[in-house]
C-alpha cells in the first residue's frame, strides 16, 4: 500500500470544491485540504506540502499560483504538471472540463490519473448541473412570458385561452421563431400601445 | 464576400493589444479574407499556453516571450510555438501607489514619465527604506517583467534583492495597489488607467524605457502553422488590415467603443481611449505620450528576430534559462518573418528587407530598406542609451553577468 497522498484543492467556487472533495473521499483519500483563495494557497503549500494540487482553470490567479510553485521551498524539485505524466487524451479532457492538476515529480502516473479523472468527471457533472439549472430557469421565465402574452390576446382580441395559444403557436411556426419570442414581441408591442 | 474557407479559433486576454484580433472580427477584415474567426476570452496566460498546446486554440494573443519559452522547453507541455506576427509595439506603463508617488516626487522624480530620473528617485528611496517595496507583473515570461527589471537594474536597483517582484493577473492589480498589497505594477493598458482612477499614479511608461519596443504577438503552434499555411496567411492579412484601421485616428472612438464591450475588455470606453490615443491621465495631470501604443506603421507587426533575441538575453540575465548557442538559435528562429513575408508579400505591404536589426540605435525616425513602398523605423532607444546588437549577443550577455569579485 503506497503512502497516502496529500491533496490540495484550490477553487474559488466553494460548491464545486466540496463536490471534488466528496469524490476524493469516496475514492479513499483522507488527506485533503480545500482552499478558496489563492493568497491562502501560498501558505497552504508551505504548511502541507501537497503531492497533488487540483485547481480550476477559470481561476484568474493561475499565473500567480504557478509563480508560487516556482518559489515554494517545500517542493525541492521543480513541480511538474500532471501533463508530463499523462497521455494527451486525458490532458485534453481535463483542459476541456476546466480543471488541471500539478503534482510533485516522481509520483506514479496511475495514481495521479485516477485523481485527475475523478476531478474531470466531477467538474463535468458540476457544469452539467449548472446548465440544467439555467435551462430550468429559462423555461420558467418563458412560461411566464407566454402566459402574459396569452392574457393580452384574450383581452384585446376576445379569444379563449386555447385560441390565444394556438394563434401564437401558428405565428411562431409561420415566422420560424420560438413561441417565447413571439410572446416577448407581443408584450413589447402591447406596452408601446398602452395609453 | 467569399464564403469562409478557414475556421480559426483564437484565444485572447482582455488587454488593449487584443485589439487587432477584435477589429479583424468586428470590422469584417477576417471575413473578407475568407476567415471565420472565433474569439475566446481567457483568464490566464497559463490557460492560453495550455489551450494552444492541446489544440483548443489555433492561434492566440500571447506575451512576446511565451513562444520563446515554449521553444526553450520552459513550459509543461513540450509543444513548439512560433510567432509569425507581432501585435503592435508598446502599450505598457508602471503605475505606483499614491504614497509611493509622493515619496518619489520628494526624491526628485519628475512628473513627465522620464524613465531615468524617476528610476534614480526610486533608487534613493530604496536605499533609505527598511521595508522592501513590492511590485507586480503579469507573468515571469513577459515584456512587463523584463522591462521593469531592465529599468530597475539600469537605475542601480537590484531587481532580485532590493525589491520583491510578484505575479498578479492584470485586472486585480488596481485593487491590490489601492489596498496597499503592492507598491506598484507594470502592466498593459487599460489596467494602468484603471489603477489611476483607483488612486494610483503612472510613474513611467514602456515607451520611455525602450521606445518602439515589442510587447504581444500572435502565437501559433508550429504544427498548426505548417499544416494550415493558407488559413494562417489569410489571418495575417486580416490582422494587418485591422492594424491599419485601428491606427487611423479617425476610428479612435469606434475602436474604444468596441473594446469596451463586456465580451472584450468590459472597461469604460473613456478609459480604453487613453491608451489608444496616448493621451494618458497620469493621476494629477494628463500627458500626451508619443508612440505609447503603436499597432501599425514603423513595421509594428513585423516579427523581428532581434526582438526574440533581446527577450532571450533577458531570460538568460534573470536566470530563467542557461545560455548556449543552441538556445539562442531556438529563440531566434521561434520568430518567423518568412511566414509574415509569404502572407503579406503579395499585398503590397511595406515589409522590411532585413529580419533582424540593431535595437536601440535609432535616435530619430529613419528610412530603411523595404521590399516595396517606403518604410521608416525608430526612434527606438533604450532610456540608458545601451544598444543591443544581435550579432554581438555574447558581449551583451557578458556585460550583464554579475562580476565575481
Amino acid at each position: 500500500m503506497p503512502a497516502e497522498l496529500s491533496i490540495l484543492v484550490i477553487d474559488e467556487n466553494r460548491m464545486r470544491a466540496s463536490i471534488i472533495e466528496d469524490g476524493l473521499r469516496e475514492a479513499g483519500h483522507r488527506r485533503i485540504q480545500l482552499v478558496h483563495d489563492v493568497n491562502e494557497a501560498a501558505r497552504a503549500l508551505e504548511r502541507i506540502a501537497p503531492d497533488v494540487v487540483v485547481f480550476s482553470l477559470d481561476n484568474p490567479n493561475r499565473d500567480r499560483l504557478e509563480h508560487y510553485f516556482s518559489l515554494s521551498r517545500v517542493l525541492e524539485r521543480p513541480i511538474a504538471m500532471f501533463v508530463e505524466q499523462s497521455d494527451r487524451a486525458s490532458i485534453e479532457a481535463a483542459v476541456a472540463a476546466g480543471v488541471s492538476a500539478y503534482v510533485v515529480d516522481g509520483l506514479k502516473k496511475e495514481r495521479v490519473e485516477a485523481i485527475l479523472d475523478m476531478a474531470v468527471s466531477r467538474f463535468n457533472a458540476f457544469a452539467h448541473l449548472k446548465r440544467e439549472l439555467a435551462e430550468a430557469r429559462t423555461e420558467l421565465e418563458e412560461r411566464k412570458l407566454i402566459d402574459e402574452a396569452k392574457g393580452i390576446l384574450m383581452r384585446t382580441r376576445n379569444l379563449s385561452e386555447p385560441e390565444a395559444y394556438q394563434l401564437m403557436r401558428k405565428t411562431a411556426m409561420n415566422q420560424n421563431r420560438r413561441i417565447a419570442e413571439i410572446a416577448q414581441s407581443l408584450i413589447t408591442a402591447a406596452s408601446l400601445l398602452e395609453p | 464576400m467569399p464564403a469562409p474557407e478557414h475556421q480559426i479559433t483564437a484565444g485572447f486576454m482582455p488587454l488593449l493589444d487584443s485589439v487587432l484580433l477584435v477589429a479583424a472580427l468586428e470590422k469584417g477584415f477576417a471575413a473578407s479574407e475568407g476567415v471565420s474567426l472565433q474569439l475566446v476570452r481567457e483568464t490566464s496566460w497559463a490557460n492560453i499556453r495550455d489551450r494552444i498546446a492541446v489544440g483548443h486554440f489555433d492561434v492566440a494573443h500571447m506575451l512576446a516571450p511565451m513562444p520563446i519559452a515554449a521553444m526553450l522547453g520552459l513550459n509543461p507541455l513540450p509543444v513548439p510555438v512560433v510567432t509569425p506576427m507581432a501585435l503592435g509595439l508598446g502599450g505598457n506603463a508602471v503605475t505606483v501607489s499614491r504614497s509611493l508617488w509622493g515619496r518619489l516626487a520628494d526624491a526628485g522624480a519628475p512628473a513627465d514619465l522620464a524613465a531615468a530620473p524617476v528610476g534614480a528617485a526610486l533608487a534613493r528611496i530604496i536605499a533609505s527604506t527598511e521595508r522592501t517595496l513590492r511590485f507586480a507583473v503579469v507573468h515571469p515570461h513577459s515584456g512587463h517583467n523584463y522591462e521593469l527589471r531592465y529599468w530597475l537594474a539600469a537605475s542601480g536597483i537590484d531587481p532580485a534583492r532590493s525589491v520583491e517582484i510578484t505575479i498578479l493577473p492584470p485586472a486585480l492589480m488596481p485593487e491590490a495597489l489601492a489596498q496597499g498589497a503592492i507598491d506598484g505594477y507594470c502592466v498593459g493598458e487599460p489596467w494602468n488607467s484603471v489603477g489611476v482612477d483607483a488612486g494610483g499614479r503612472i510613474a513611467t511608461v514602456k515607451a520611455a524605457i525602450w521606445r518602439s519596443s515589442p510587447e504581444k504577438v500572435l502565437g501559433v503552434s508550429e504544427r498548426w502553422a505548417a499544416s494550415n499555411g493558407e488559413a494562417l496567411a489569410a489571418l495575417l492579412r486580416a490582422l494587418y488590415r485591422a492594424a491599419e484601421w485601428t491606427n487611423d485616428r479617425a476610428n479612435l472612438d469606434e475602436v474604444a467603443d468596441i473594446l469596451s464591450q463586456s465580451n472584450y475588455l468590459g472597461v469604460a470606453a473613456s478609459i480604453v481611449r487613453r491608451g489608444l490615443s496616448g493621451e494618458l491621465d497620469l493621476g494629477e495631470r494628463t500627458q500626451r505620450v508619443d508612440d505609447f501604443f503603436m499597432p501599425f506603421g514603423r513595421a509594428a507587426t513585423f516579427p523581428w528576430q532581434s526582438h526574440a533575441l533581446w527577450f532571450y538575453s533577458q531570460m538568460v540575465r534573470w536566470g530563467q534559462v542557461a545560455h548556449t548557442p543552441e538556445h539562442a538559435r531556438m529563440a531566434s528562429t521561434s520568430y518567423r518573418p518568412d511566414l509574415y513575408r509569404n502572407a503579406l508579400g503579395p499585398t503590397g505591404a511595406a515589409i522590411p528587407s532585413a529580419s533582424s536589426k540593431v535595437e536601440g540605435a535609432l535616435l530619430s525616425e529613419t528610412p530603411v530598406g523595404a521590399t516595396r513602398g517606403r518604410l521608416s523605423l525608430g526612434p527606438d532607444g533604450f532610456f540608458d542609451g545601451r544598444i543591443f546588437d544581435p550579432a554581438r549577443l555574447e558581449e551583451y550577455l557578458a556585460a550583464d553577468r554579475p562580476s565575481r569579485a
